[in-house]
């Protein structure tokens, strides 16, 4: 038993083999591998333009690839039939880098969406459920009935957040959570992030540029570049690596500001 | 290890326990729901109760929920249910949901007979504003117009032969093809009701008159409400939810001379031309089953035509056709900019763009008619 749960934690809840990603004649993603181990925050860094936005949707089935393939909680997205894919659909959460909020309804009826689709559980629960969702976003419960267009951008991502953590999921895909946030908003997302990685166990898949971020929220670092992975680990590998875009982002003037 | 939740009643001396088991996850909360709500049928009882989550396999926001709600309504007076047995991985969430105010905030707002009358009454006084809309959106764009005639190198050229584009030579074979055969219709029922008179060859009058007055111009008004003005109101429409309409403004631009008045330009020009072309298109057509179907040979029927029409009857149709094409785009660029942040927002105003361009199409039609009529035209 104590190995079945060691296995479980090794196994990688995502596993990206050799993807290929081709917009006309470019090539955004070039044989790309990756693993997201369970329980763990990824922070997926690269140059603007790199693709990481396009892997992020290659993932969840947005974008289609021209070769490899893509398991996530041990299903294969190519090979599974339809309700496979609709329980592996269940089982994630995705914050887009916009929010991507209903703009018609309002931000209780965009938390309850999800719960509405998926379960048969009364108004009441839904209601308590959104409330509690508010709360751990760190909302007030006065935000749930209003629209979209009457919040601030940094409500906009907590709401994103909250909708996507609407069925519990056990695994967030975050573009880029904290662009267009103040450092204290963005300082309080990285925590809210830790936190409920704690409390709910959540895997995190967060597309960043953020280098507060990395050395705050992640466990592990990916680096994208020329359509690769080319470096993984964690930030003090990170900071060692002798690769020169790393070097710069790493040890580059603000990188600097932030480590002292 | 993963088993469908239950919660079994265990009496433990004079205590109660409810021994929570299985997977508390959202997947169950259907069931679990059930259970909760059954299990809160015991508080105010004699027993004091406690809950005993020690068995449970899983736990999400959910079932942490759930068993907050539980111990709530157990709670009796100053006596608080206990929940025990809590691992220390799940502890951080029920601490988590425990500081969830229990009763969410939502204002249900019922229908009453002042609130239907409030609205009826809302919207009629809306009406006002609509006109208000429409003459203040007409004196921007005179304006707008007049600062250009001052400075013509500050019309927007491209933008205008670009709209020219979409609005006119992009609608020439939809107008024409649909006026044609209108044209066709009209001369077929013409030809149908006429012949029991003997009085084929008036349907040549007829058509000549209806297709150059009234029909050619107002079903191509129609059609370019349909087809630009609503392509106007949503064009603004997301720009405007995209503060793009801001972003113009803060950099010192008019969004009236710079968005709007291209836009208008091009549909003035393109609707006498798309009219022109649409009456030809219908007199074509009319022509071509009056010719096949009722026997009157081309050359008697433009004969007749000739005889049957003026000149006046053109020009009471292409005058029309600007101030439609100004009353089109002026509804649907004021509808446009009034979208606010929401998709079901831009979709309630291209709808109302083309249902108010199309109601002031034809009203304008009407007002010609009397005008015309009165000239004696």
């Amino acid at each position: 038993m104590a190995q079945d749960i060691q296995n479980a934690i090794q196994d990688p809840i995502i596993r990206v083999r050799d993807i290929t990603v081709q917009f006309g004649a470019t090539r955004v993603l070039d044989g790309l591998n990756l693993d997201v181990k369970r329980g763990e925050i990824l922070g997926f860094v690269g140059p603007s333009g790199a693709g990481k936005s396009v892997l992020t949707r290659t993932i969840i089935g947005l974008v289609p690839k021209v070769a490899g393939s893509i398991e996530v909680f041990g299903v294969d997205l190519d090979s599974s039939n339809t309700s496979q894919r609709r329980n592996v659909e269940r089982r994630w959460g995705v914050l887009f880098q916009q929010g991507a909020l209903f703009s018609s309804l309002t931000v209780r009826q965009n938390i309850q969406f999800p719960m509405r689709e998926y379960l048969r559980v009364s108004q009441r629960l839904m209601d308590e459920i959104t409330m509690a969702k508010l709360a751990m976003v760190g909302l007030k419960p006065e935000v749930a009935e209003r629209f979209p267009s009457e919040l601030s951008g940094g409500m906009i991502k907590r709401v994103a957040l909250a909708r996507a953590l609407s069925l519990d999921p056990d695994l967030v895909f975050l573009d880029e959570p904290t662009s267009g946030l103040d450092p204290i908003g963005a300082g309080d997302f990285d925590d809210l992030v830790r936190t409920l990685q704690r409390t709910l166990g959540l895997t995190v898949f967060m597309v960043t540029h953020d280098l507060d971020s990395l050395y705050t929220a992640c466990d592990r670092i990916a680096v994208l570049g020329n359509g690769k992975i080319i470096a993984a680990g964690s930030i003090a590998d990170m900071q060692a690596s002798q690769h020169p875009w790393l070097r710069q982002y790493f040890h580059g003037k603000r990188a600097r500001a932030v480590v002292t | 290890m993963n088993g469908d939740p239950k919660l079994e009643r265990i009496a433990k001396g004079n205590a109660l326990a409810l021994c929570a088991t299985g997977t508390w996850t959202a997947s169950f909360a259907p069931v679990l729901e059930r259970m909760v709500a059954d299990a809160e049928k015991l508080a105010g009882g004699p027993q004091s109760i406690f809950i005993d989550v020690s068995e449970v396999a899983k736990l999400d926001t959910f079932g942490a929920w759930l068993i907050e709600r539980l111990r709530r309504s157990l709670t009796q007076g100053a006596v608080e249910a206990q929940i025990a047995g809590l691992s220390a991985n799940y502890s951080s969430l029920v601490d988590e949901v425990r500081r969830v105010r229990a009763t969410p905030v939502i204002d249900s707002s019922t229908i009453t007979i002042t609130g239907m009358l409030e609205q009826i009454g809302r919207t009629v006084a809306g009406l006002g504003g609509t006109v208000a809309g429409l003459i203040d959106m007409l004196g921007a764009v005179l304006a707008a117009g007049g600062r250009v005639l001052i400075h013509p190198r500050s019309l927007r050229l491209t933008s205008t032969v670009h709209h020219l584009e979409q609005v006119c030579w992009r609608a020439v074979p939809i107008i024409v093809l649909i006026t044609f055969l209108i044209g066709c219709i009209i001369a077929q029922q013409g030809i149908f009701h006429f012949r029991r008179f003997g009085a084929d060859i008036f349907v040549v009058d007829m058509l000549g008159v209806l297709v150059l007055r009234e029909i050619g111009v107002l079903l191509v008004a129609i059609m370019v409400a349909g087809r630009s003005g609503s392509a106007y109101t949503a064009e603004l429409g997301s720009m405007k939810m995209r503060e793009e309409i801001d972003a113009l403004r803060t950099m010192g631009f008019d969004p009236i001379e710079v968005l709007v008045l291209p836009r208008m330009l091009a549909l003035v020009l393109a609707l006498p031309i798309l009219a022109f072309l649409g009456a030809m298109a219908a007199l074509y057509g009319g022509g071509l089953v009056a010719w096949l179907y009722g026997g009157v040979d081309p050359e008697a029927f433009l004969l007749r035509l000739r005889d049957a029409i003026s000149i006046d009857h053109f020009i009471v149709g292409i005058v029309k056709a600007p101030v439609m094409a100004a009353v089109i785009g002026i509804v649907a660029c004021v509808e446009g900019l009034a979208v606010q942040g929401s998709a079901e927002s831009l979709g309630q105003h291209t709808t109302a763009s083309v249902v108010k361009g199309i109601f002031f199409v034809i009203v304008m039609d009407g007002v010609f008619a009397i005008f015309f009529a009165s000239i004696g035209m």
